[in-house]
């Protein structure tokens, strides 16, 4: 019996959906959709609400992020909503109480132009007054109002989806049914065990909101969020709502400079805030839905944690918080999912294969992110780029309990924060420590983290160099550009480029496929030809099934049957995951992660060379160490894996070794510098300045699964004879005329209004001279995918996709930062940098 | 008019009560705590005659300190000031409590018009200790009252009995227990929050009789799953229920 | 011996009185009520057929309908004469009432709300009570050589035990303490037709209605079955019915023969006030939801579409 609410569960299912929350029943919708049968969906809780987050949640919808991400799953959950009739148009407003935010707000305004969401603007006080009469416009400086801000009924929409599943007879769901238990067979998921019987099946979506890791966990995965408390309070009736006829009639405010938002809802104001301590719980902390005096997310009001926010809704709106009449009907603290980095939680777990997380997802993103799961399942890979969000980022440490806690608490009144692109977490710093770290701290290096490693960004001990370097090093004074910044990067730059640097690259991941199918694995993962000569180097796109960018990386071919492969630190184990998926299943290649075996240093500059030939007996000469070939050379009494590449436009090695010997190595190169003028380079120039200027992608930023090959001008002259994943994709985009090709474009005039010179930081609109947005044939929007100095071209570089009409050099267009036009002089198209694009000084 | 209104803080239940491990309590990890709906009728009359009559109202609640939240609450929506008997975690039998709080109302400098308590608590329902109190007092009690006025110091005081109303009338000072449906209890404004944060709670500690009444263990009944038949939806269902009041005998 | 008050109204006797009569015979065979007030002793031949073996009927020209220090005076007065071993009554407000008033003069304890009790000793007693309305039970020791305890409503059946008839009248020792607070007047019910607590089928709704709007359907239906309207404490906080019409721990404990509940999930404080129909049918769109644990019948609907549908079989089941 199929297509039906019951409670015989069957036996057997192409999938479980557990959770049936707006996520799970967006998955289960969109799976039937894309043509998947016999799925089973529970949730121990009664149906249409079953107690958890959405059941409680304040359902409205402000577009406008910062993220691409996120604003794209938002983006297409409000199309979901508004097809299914249960979308509100209300419009919001995001007001400033202070300069900063007014700034903040511009910011906002640019993000909406890049990410395609229309109609925003920033208002005066009075506009916001006319929109919503009962706020004190006195205290404000203005607003950012999106007018296409909305309010859903998302147990609505969650009930609609289910039962159009249903109606397609793709969906037996069972309420009040508990997960007990989900049996995992040679690491796949094999049954999953309720109170109502046992249903085997091969793959399991986890929706269940703040339960997620505790179902997870069942099966010996992670899914590292931590449930945490959202304070909120209805109160009412407010006179001023007496008319009031539908749900929402009013904008909805977002006091962001107190963390709080009040909406009108009904005849009463809703009051909501992300201002409060952090308040975190552990799923067991959690009542079961019998226990609960409301429902089990909606856990008791604690008001002392309220009496702040209490105040400032006063302050904002005096006539309605300030009446003795209108009471607090209703207040909780309800629970929502927060995790460490802040993003859903989205995909296969890396631990279980058929085990998929759907988690950490939020009202806005619901719809959106059941479709995107939906199509990874079925298709492979979803239409926007999840990487930010898939669950496989995670290493080892990201998964402690401490470390939830602790990027949780600091994170969550950063919900409505000013966060600066460059800003650094404060808690639990100190994980990964390269050997390097105490050599590095002496030449007084500023640590950032990336995925837990302390890696400098730059060295206080280069400070002298500012001076040598004057004006060169484009020095910032406005507050915003400066701060996470330092000029020393961009001294370190121009040093580097006369002398040489030493740069700590431990953060990179980097696993062996090893055995007689090794070959077969790589060549399948790699759009380049991967059978090259044992020593070669290769740095290869790696390619999803519809041909967009997975990663780029590079494979060394250590051996006839041993490739090694180097990726980001940040993407690291999503793509160890990637090429642990594509083993064969008869064992004849395996994989071992050597991230924390082996700790990288580069060493690149004019004087690369005549360091490293100090240090040893190999032939390290142009032709003796060709470009892109590696071999394991003797440094005294250490055998270093060198590598001849570089990221920085300049010659030079990275160098493999073992971490422990690694110190050893560091300070034997050091030694050896110092008559050629070696200096220590931080990550600032060799993720930006140096990569910049020559114009070297980077994921995540220039590369996801959204650009081709083909836009990003990273095509080979032919394709290789083997076959690859996203290879018949990648074939036909050969053919089609591209929608945009990636660009170096810079900055021509950095004057603002007020005289103050400005540079951009990335993720900006890129606009026509007459400050139209630009769209490519594909819909995508121009933005600046990257932006930095140039110190050696002296000039601010921005890097962003335009269709071909605008992709000519020579092109002016504008960029908008901060609410102000700049112009911006498209300079290269396609994969030339703007410093020295002929590549001698790599190439000799 | 002064008053003296008598709360108690209970946990908020949910539809089932989970008890401690040692089944001496109720695991209140995951609950809130609120009023009885009777006691939240009682400092709202107590609010309402203040607000007609002027004086002031005095909250007297015994047990967790953690209780201050739950007065701040009434004190929000109204009541003056508040005098907090913290228990040390004991529950005192109906016999003890009425003596503490009988002894903290007489020691007060402030000599009551009226006191007012709710008919029963939520958890323990004694039914008592309101009448206790008024024994200790010396003060004539009337109880369960769901309707209230006072006039020229006497409070006429109605009490439901079965479909009647029986009317009562008494002398201040006095003791009144309340039901709930007595008045509609308001909701705190966040004006009234604000000023219940600088409103004076004491906090008395207290040592209690020896208890004559003593628990040995709490115990959860078992519902009687009385194995529900279904009679389906829609009008197949509506049809199976009249058949059902035949059955019965409620439908002839 | 063990005494019993029987509570009674202008000579209606109170049901749970009788309760407490077939629970007092249970602990001792030897059960004698006290009864007060204008038309107490003419319901002797009643209380005897529960197997009473005397009756004391307290009179005093003061004394006309209930007045509960007094009625607690003579039943103190009793305890002295007679020296019982255990003193019990009906866990109802008056029942509870009094003897609250006689353990305040006794300085004693008062046991409420029994659904348990076993003698153990000389002064001690084992006791089952209900707390939380009966949603939980305590096990408890009471130390007092005259145990005071009421039975909670509808905890013990109340089963006839024909005794020969054996009456005593006696006039209460009132002070002028003792008849301060009395009746002074009866005013009835606002609302006409059947009253909630003694209805024998009561329609109730709950947040499932919506709002006051969909209680005319539940009025139609009350009419119908000759029932009275009843619903849950969100209903009466929402300001849809008026407080008198609530069924639960604050509200009215109802025990019908038939009980409708419709839109009520069934919280803790609800079930209190109504677990002890007979029968009870819930229709709710929430199959799981707890009412439907306590149910004999259930639907599984929407109260806004199903009721339509009742309300027209019902009225042409009536008119056939």
């Amino acid at each position: 019996m199929k297509g039906k609410y019951m409670s015989d569960l069957p036996s057997s299912a192409k999938a479980v959906i557990i959770g049936a929350g707006i996520v799970g029943n967006s998955v289960a919708f969109h799976l039937a959709d894309l043509g998947w049968r016999d799925l089973v969906q529970v949730d121990k809780g009664p149906l249409p609400n079953p107690g958890g987050s959405t059941g409680h949640a304040s359902n409205f919808i402000f577009p406008v992020d910062h993220g691409k991400e996120i604003t794209q799953l938002t983006a297409d959950s409000v199309r979901q909503y508004r097809e299914m009739g249960v979308f509100t148009e209300c419009g919001g407003i995001e007001v400033a109480r202070t300069p900063e935010r007014v700034q903040e707000l511009h910011r906002r305004m640019a993000s909406a132009k890049s990410y395609e969401i229309e109609d925003t603007e920033i208002i005066t006080p009075a506009r916001v007054k006319e929109l919503v009469p009962f706020i004190d416009e006195s205290i404000i400086l203005g607003g950012f109002y999106t007018p296409s801000v909305g309010v859903v009924d998302s147990l609505r929409a969650g009930t609609i989806m289910r039962e159009k599943a249903m109606a397609l007879n793709a969906l037996t769901v069972s309420a009040n049914t508990e997960v007990l238990d989900i049996e995992v067979t040679n690491g796949r998921v094999s049954a999953v065990v309720t109170d109502k019987g046992t249903i085997k099946t091969e793959t399991v979506v986890i929706a269940c909101g703040c339960w997620s890791p505790k179902i997870a966990a069942m099966a010996g995965a992670h899914i590292p969020l931590t449930p945490a408390v959202h304070q909120m309070k209805d109160i009412g009736p407010v006179p001023e709502f007496a008319d009031a006829k539908g749900d929402i009639e009013y904008p909805i405010i977002r006091d962001m400079d107190t963390n709080m938002y009040e909406r009108q809802h009904g005849t009463g104001l809703e009051v909501g805030s992300y201002a409060h301590r952090p308040i975190l719980h552990d799923v067991d902390e959690i009542p079961s839905n019998a226990e609960a005096a409301l429902s089990p997310t909606e856990m008791p009001f604690t008001q002392k944690d309220f009496d702040l926010q209490d105040e400032h809704a006063y302050e904002i709106m005096p006539q309605i918080i300030g009446n003795e009449t209108v009471g607090q009907k209703y207040a909780i603290n309800g629970l929502l999912s927060l995790t460490p980095d802040g993003m859903p939680i989205l995909g296969e777990t890396p631990e279980v294969k058929g085990l998929w997380s759907a988690a950490a997802v939020w009202i806005k993103e619901g719809p959106g992110v059941g479709r995107m799961l939906a199509q990874w399942m079925v298709l492979g890979e979803p239409e926007i780029d999840l990487h930010q969000s898939n669950v496989a980022r995670f290493y080892d440490h990201h998964k402690t309990r401490a470390h939830i806690r602790a990027r949780t608490s600091e994170g969550f009144n950063k919900t409505y924060g000013i966060v600066h692109p460059a800003e650094q977490w404060a808690s639990n710093r100190n994980v990964r420590l390269s050997p390097y770290y105490e050599r590095e701290k002496e030449l007084g290096a500023v640590f950032y983290e990336g995925v837990g490693w302390e890696r400098p960004f730059w060295y206080e001990s280069n400070a002298p160099l500012v001076e040598k370097f004057g004006d060169a090093v484009m020095p910032r004074t406005s507050e915003w550009e400066a701060r996470w910044w330092s000029p020393i990067i961009n001294a370190e730059h121009l040093q580097m480029r006369e002398t040489a640097g030493l740069v700590d690259l431990s953060a990179f991941a980097m696993f062996d496929v090893t055995g007689p199918s090794a070959l077969d694995v790589v060549q399948r993962a790699a759009l380049r030809q991967m059978d090259v000569a044992v020593g070669k180097v290769v740095y290869t796109p790696v390619l999803k099934p519809q041909g967009g960018y997975q990663s780029d990386l590079t494979i060394m071919r250590l051996g006839e049957n041993q490739f090694r492969v180097v990726t980001g630190g940040a993407h690291g184990m999503a793509d160890l995951k990637w090429f642990r998926d594509l083993l064969p299943e008869n064992g004849t290649a395996s994989i071992t992660d050597l991230t924390s075996a082996y700790s990288t240093i580069g060493v690149w500059g004019p004087n690369a060379r005549k360091i490293m030939q100090k240090i040893t007996s190999a032939d390290m000469s142009h032709e003796g160490f060709p470009f892109g070939t590696s071999r394991v050379i003797e440094i005294g009494t250490q055998r270093v894996l060198a590598s001849r590449i570089s990221y920085v436009g300049d010659l030079g090695w990275e160098l493999y070794i073992p971490i422990e010997q690694g110190l050893k190595l560091w300070d034997a190169v050091w030694e050896a510098g110092q008559e050629f003028g070696l200096i220590p380079v931080g990550i600032g120039v060799y993720g930006t300045t140096g990569r910049l200027e020559k114009g070297y992608r980077a994921y995540g930023a220039e590369l996801d699964s959204e650009y081709t090959v083909l836009e990003a001008g990273m095509a080979t002259k032919k394709v290789k004879d083997a076959d690859f994943i996203g290879k018949a994709a990648h074939l036909l985009h050969r053919e089609q005329p591209v929608a945009a090709v990636l660009c170096g474009l810079t900055v021509v005039d950095h004057t603002s209004s007020t005289g103050e010179k400005r540079y951009m930081l990335g993720g900006e609109p890129i606009l026509t001279k007459d400050g139209k947005p630009i769209t490519d044939a594909k819909g995508r929007r121009s933005f600046a995918t990257s932006a930095g100095s140039g110190p050696s071209v002296g000039k601010h570089i921005l890097m962003a996709y335009l269709p071909p009409e605008q992709a000519k050099e020579g092109t002016e267009l504008l960029v908008e930062y901060m609410g102000e036009h700049y112009p911006v002089l498209v300079e290269r198209v396609g994969i030339a940098g703007l410093f020295n694009p002929t590549n001698e000084r790599i190439m000799s | 008019m002064e008053i003296a209104v008598c709360i108690k803080r209970v946990p908020l239940l949910g539809s089932a009560i989970v008890l401690t491990p040692d089944g001496m309590a109720i695991d209140t990890s995951k609950l809130g705590f609120g009023l009885s709906p009777h006691e939240e009728c009682a400092v709202e009359a107590a609010v309402q005659l203040v607000e007609a009559n002027g004086g002031s109202v005095t909250l007297f609640s015994m047990g967790h300190v953690d209780g201050e939240e739950q007065i701040r609450d009434q004190l929000a929506i109204g009541a003056d000031r508040a005098v907090l008997i913290d228990t040390n975690g004991v529950e005192p039998d109906p016999q003890a409590a009425a003596s503490a709080l009988a002894e903290a109302i007489s020691t007060e400098d402030t000599t009551f018009d009226l006191v007012i308590m709710g008919s029963e608590s939520a958890d323990y329902g004694g039914s008592q200790t309101g009448i206790r109190v008024a024994h200790k007092l010396g003060l004539p009690v009337v109880t369960s009252v769901k309707g209230l006025k006072i006039e020229g110091g006497v409070a006429t005081c109605e009490r439901a009995v079965g479909s009647i109303r029986e009317v009562y009338t008494v002398t201040l000072p006095a003791v009144i227990t309340v039901r709930d449906g007595l008045n509609i209890p308001r909701y705190a404004s966040v004006p009234g929050r604000m000023k219940a944060r600088k409103k004076s709670v004491d906090i008395k500690q207290v040592t209690f009789d020896e208890p004559r009444i003593t628990t040995k263990k709490f115990t959860i009944p078992d519902r009687e799953a009385k194995g529900a038949t279904s009679l389906g939806s829609g009008d197949e269902a509506a049809a199976a229920l009249v058949d059902v009041l035949k059955q019965i005998g409620v439908l002839t | 011996m063990i005494l019993v008050y029987v509570d009674h109204d202008r000579g209606e006797i109170d049901p749970i009185s009788l309760q407490a009569i077939s629970a007092a015979t249970a602990l001792d065979p030897d059960v004698q009520a006290v009864i007060v007030g204008h038309g107490g002793k003419e319901l002797a031949g009643e209380i005897a057929a529960y197997g009473a073996t005397a009756i004391h009927a307290g009179h005093h020209v003061d004394l006309f309908d209930f007045t509960p220090r007094a009625h607690a005076r003579a039943v103190h007065s009793l305890i002295e004469k007679n020296s019982p071993r255990a003193v019990l009554a009906g866990g109802t407000p008056r029942g509870n009432e009094v003897l609250s008033h006689v353990a305040a003069l006794m300085d004693a304890p008062f046991a409420s709300e029994c659904v348990s009790i076993v003698l153990t000793g000389a002064d001690r007693a084992d006791i089952v009570r209900a707390r939380w309305a009966g949603n939980m039970l305590e096990e408890a020791v009471v130390v007092a050589p005259v145990l005071i305890a009421s039975v909670q409503a509808h905890s013990f059946t109340a089963v006839a035990a024909a005794a020969p008839l054996s009456l005593t009248e006696f006039e209460v020792p009132l002070s002028e303490g003792d008849v301060l607070v009395r009746v002074q007047d009866r005013v009835g019910s606002s609302a006409g037709g059947v009253g909630l607590a003694e209805a024998k089928v009561v329609v109730s709704g709950g947040r499932g209605m919506d709002g006051p709007d969909a209680f005319s359907m539940l009025e139609d239906i009350a009419g119908v079955l000759g029932g009275a309207v009843g619903c849950s404490r969100v209903v009466t906080s929402a300001g849809w019915r008026p407080h008198a019409e609530q069924v639960g721990q604050t509200g009215t404990k109802v025990a019908p023969d038939l009980y409708i509940a419709c839109g009520i999930s069934g919280a803790t404080q609800h079930i209190a006030g109504c677990k002890s129909s007979k029968t009870l049918i819930a229709i709710n769109t929430d199959a799981q939801a707890p009412i439907m644990g306590f149910a004999d019948y259930v639907v599984v609907d929407n109260v806004h579409t199903f009721l339509p549908l009742l309300i027209e079989k019902l009225k042409a089941a009536n008119q056939k």
